[in-house]
């Protein structure tokens, strides 16, 4: 049984960082670069801490799977980053986004990791600022905010729809500045394919050069993983199609809890699923619902309808009926079920009925009609206001307007968009404590990887604030506490047998794949496993669901190493290998998964069991039973896998029901 | 709704095949049939893929990632266009609406000397963080940023930078442009740090040492074309390589006159 400690200083809430950082064990700037750290990852989380534990001096080796760090899926990101820095002077503050952040999790985050994110949140800010990340500014030349769900301040700053571009950039030019100093030793297209553990510590990694097929043993005193999420297990999600979960599989494989795996953040606003021939989903960013107002017929007999012929009355604008206090601005869980709860009434819009209507000609009239009149211009006409109203627009959200377009063919400035809720997110990950350690020591874990932060849901522009917090102002300190435990150079030979043992473990993965040369190809089985997660583990789950998820994962899993079909060899570039040895990692994960959606017999966040709900739907959480996190422990291939608790001690804040009318 | 609007359509592929960079390639004709006219262009490569994955046929290698056009790792020239036919979209924004049924369509890797083919439609494309490495940051250690509202930026400003700053280095400008020149994406990095007052301590050294790279890796000159800008997914402007001309020319002159530092300067007591 894995000893799970937090680690959470004790202490005031507000000065439990700030007293710890004093208190930790520090590393002599001589020694430091007799230390070398392994990152696996430079999305957002991985580069920031990959360019910042080098600047500290130590001996850092960064791995991506890309061909450049600059793709990780960070990049995608659209809204923005999180801060408390209440430049808008509307009320925010540090205590104000921790509340906001914990309450959003539904009260299944640690107090003490929340309260850390809310304070370096200002910190984030000045620093991509002075690394040239161009923010949208006001015309004074200030920083410029906008809202997001589940808070009634704004707190987000942004970069056009693509904040998260921007935030990459910005820590890959750290990253780059690093390699070029030769302070880092960048490896692309390496995949990590295992975990060496050497007496009980993390020492290492293992991975396969995507061009030449060959297997690579990677020493360090300390492994650091900022690998991202693991959505893709439901196939059809808005990740990248390479965002995988191998690295953090393995992991656990090797000792490392998997934490609260059922966590999915189901994103409200996504463009509906067209046909079966699709590969992903595109996000169509929260910002959107600043100005957008989401609505569904009243009368299920007006949905095949045009939209511009349902008039005003006949229209159900349910968020802001039924959640009057934050409207459009809902939370993502929240807002995703009752766009499916209106779509189970019969009145979904669009062919499939699986999608409700985002409009924005109200906010076209309004914002027209302002820019008219700062421009002096008395008694506008219709057409002048909507042409001002759609230039105004175009501004806040041009980029979104145009993907949308490039992907359904139709104007969202003439006709509302059509959108449902997608896979998003994982809130879930591997376990780690206040240090974002593992509980296999000198494992840490980064950003979307790990579960620390969101509980059960993620707010809006959250994780672009975390995985820079993580990998900027969190590790850079936590990781020297552990690493003045170890000998200074005192790194594994990769000749040590663990490094061979894992080795031949992940080659003996591939031959297998490869031997298998049976009918089916990958992605068969990919879009098979996305839709039992989907259907038996999505946005509404039973207990006979997920058990028949589970019987069904399991025959998938031996039909996939029956009859899957790789072509080829491992000696070289082989995309169909690569793809094949994530889905059968993914696979697993989907099982893990199913078993604990079933044991977490409550509805928190993102996690709904519909035996657990009040009559309106809300979800029913249970604080007396399941107030804790639930870490899966690996115990070997066939065997049940042990779920370990962490409660949740909740010293200062009140776990209250969560209310957003 | 577009679905019911066209009807499905079947094409063929021609595709670069090359199992490896010292290997000969060639191109191969692959049926691609009744494909829904909303599936994107990659779509397709992984239907066609998949069909031949199934009789265990080596697959079309080709880069892609994201699929919404902003990580920049897909790169296909389609019937000789860098990211296809349409203006200011990546190739996977490329939907199958946008070819006539039973039409022919050409798929090509970027192709330039500093972008080795690594395999079929993949190019390396890592000489573009060589030059980023070698300038395209400002030098600030994590933490000792002062606020972030410290110095106002006007709006315009900020802009401007953001234009440029959109870049996804992508290698499109290098495939379209007949010199193989990089100035397009080495002045975007160029323009944007060199707007913000962040970005003046290094302004100079910044624009030297990244394009005295980019000559070192092979890119070519500019010749004021403009198939760069042309083929740009983000359609970031060619007035950025005349802004890093300007800048270039001025750094050279400072660097020329400035006074070298004495020997020994350094370290103190």
């Amino acid at each position: 049984m894995a000893t799970l400690n937090s680690n959470v200083p004790p202490g005031p809430l507000a000065d439990k960082w700030r007293t710890y950082k004093s208190n930790l064990k520090l590393v002599n700037p001589a020694n430091k670069r007799k230390y070398e750290v392994v990152i696996v990852g430079a999305g957002l989380a991985g580069a920031s801490a990959a360019a910042t534990l080098s600047e500290l001096g130590y001996k850092v080796k960064c791995i991506v799977f890309h061909d450049s760090p600059r793709r990780a899926h960070s990049i995608a990101a659209q809204g923005g980053v999180n801060a408390a820095k209440n430049y808008q002077n509307d009320g925010d503050s540090v205590h104000r986004l921790f509340y906001d952040t914990l309450k959003g999790g539904d009260y299944r985050a640690r107090e003490g990791n929340v309260h850390r994110l809310a304070e370096v949140s200002v910190n984030i800010i000045d620093q991509c600022v002075a690394q040239g990340v161009p923010f949208a500014r006001e015309y004074g030349g200030l920083l410029a905010n906008r809202s997001f769900g589940g808070a009634q301040v704004s707190r987000t700053f942004y970069a056009r729809g693509q904040t998260g571009q921007q935030l990459l950039l910005g820590a890959y030019s750290a990253l780059s500045k690093q390699v070029g100093a030769g302070a880092v030793e960048l490896v692309t297209q390496h995949e990590m394919v295992d975990l060496v553990v050497v007496d009980g510590h993390a020492r290492g990694v293992i991975t396969r050069d995507l061009v030449t097929g060959k297997f690579h043993r990677h020493s360090g005193e300390a492994v650091i993983l900022a690998t991202g999420g693991y959505g893709n297990v439901f196939n059809l999600s808005t990740y990248a199609r390479g965002s995988n979960t191998t690295a953090i599989w393995r992991a656990y494989k090797r000792g490392a809890c998997f934490a609260n795996p059922c966590y999915t953040q189901i994103h409200p606003t996504c463009i509906p699923v067209s046909g079966d021939y699709q590969s992903k989903l595109t996000l169509m960013s929260e910002s959107l619902r600043n100005d957008g107002r989401i609505w569904v017929p009243k009368k299920a007999a007006d949905c095949k309808k045009p939209p511009a012929d349902i008039p005003e009355e006949d229209r159900d604008y349910f968020l802001e009926r039924i959640y009057p206090s934050f409207g459009n601005l809902a939370p993502r869980d929240v807002s995703s079920r009752a766009a499916k709860r209106m779509c189970d009434e019969g009145r979904g819009v669009g062919d499939t009925g699986l999608g409700v209507y985002l409009d924005f000609a109200e906010a076209i009239q309004r914002y027209g009609k302002q820019v008219a009149n700062r421009a002096n211009l008395h008694n506008p006409s219709k057409e002048k206001i909507l042409e001002l109203g759609e230039a105004a627009v175009k501004e806040r959200y041009g980029n979104l307007f145009d993907i949308y377009h490039e992907i359904t063919n139709e104007s969202a400035y003439k006709q509302p968009m059509r959108i449902y809720p997608a896979v998003h997110y994982t809130m879930g990950g591997l376990w780690v404590d206040y240090n974002l350690m593992s509980n296999v020591p000198g494992l840490f874990v980064l950003g979307e990887a790990n579960f620390s932060d969101h509980g059960a849901n993620r707010l809006g522009a959250s994780a672009l604030m975390q995985g820079l917090a993580d990998g900027y102002f969190v590790v850079p300190y936590t990781i020297g506490n552990y690493l003045a435990t170890v000998k200074p150079n005192s790194r594994p030979s990769t000749d040590a047998p663990e490094f061979k043992a894992a080795e031949e473990n992940a080659s003996s993965i591939v031959k297998r794949l490869l031997a298998a040369k049976g009918k089916e190809p990958v992605n068969y089985y990919h879009k098979k496993l996305g839709l039992i997660m989907w259907n038996h583990c999505g946005m509404a789950r039973t207990k006979e669901g997920l058990e028949d998820g589970i019987k069904k994962i399991q025959a998938l899993r031996t039909e996939f190493w029956a009859n899957v079909n790789v072509p080829g060899s491992g000696d070289n570039m082989n995309q169909a290998l690569e793809r094949a040895n994530r889905v059968a990692d993914f696979i697993e994960l989907g099982e893990l998964m199913c078993r604990d959606a079933l044991t977490r017999e409550e509805s928190c966040g993102g996690h709904f069991r519909e035996e657990h709900q009040y009559p309106d739907g809300e979800c029913k959480r249970d604080d007396v039973n399941y107030a804790h996190v639930a870490a899966w422990e690996f115990q070997g291939e066939g065997n049940t896998p042990l779920r370990n608790i962490e409660p949740l001690n909740y010293e200062f804040t009140k776990m209250s029901t969560r209310s957003y009318k | 709704m577009v679905a019911e609007t066209s009807k499905n359509i079947s094409v063929t592929i021609r595709v670069w095949r090359q199992p490896a960079t010292d290997q000969p390639g060639k191109f191969v004709d692959y049926p691609a049939k009744d494909l829904n006219p909303n599936m994107s262009l990659l779509e397709m490569l992984d239907v066609v893929n998949d069909q031949l994955e199934r009789i265990g046929e080596d697959p079309i290698a080709f880069a892609h990632d994201c699929r919404e056009g902003i990580c920049g790792t897909c790169s296909l020239v389609i019937d000789g266009k860098p990211h296809g036919p349409h203006h200011g979209v990546a190739s996977c924004q490329t939907y199958m609406r946008s070819f006539e049924d039973n039409s022919i369509i050409t798929i090509e890797p970027f192709r330039a000397k500093p972008f080795p083919v690594i395999k079929d439609l993949i190019s390396d494309r890592s000489a573009f963080d060589k030059i980023q490495q070698a300038g395209g940051f400002i030098s600030i250690r994590t933490g000792s940023a002062q606020d972030a509202n410290a110095t106002p930026i006007p709006k315009e400003v900020a802009d401007l930078a953001m234009d440029a700053a959109q870049c996804i280095g992508c290698g499109a400008c290098v495939a379209a442009c007949k010199n193989a020149s990089a100035m397009l994406f080495v002045s975007a990095k160029v323009s944007q740090l060199g707007l913000l007052p962040q970005g003046q301590p290094e302004r100079d050294t910044r624009v030297l040492n990244m394009v005295a790279k980019m000559d070192e890796l092979g890119f070519g000159s500019c010749t004021n074309q403009y198939e760069c800008s042309a083929a740009c997914p983000k359609l970031i402007s060619h007035d950025f390589i005349a802004r890093m001309n300007r800048d270039y020319i001025a750094a050279s002159f400072r660097s020329a006159f400035k006074p070298t530092p004495a020997a020994g300067s350094g370290g103190g007591a």
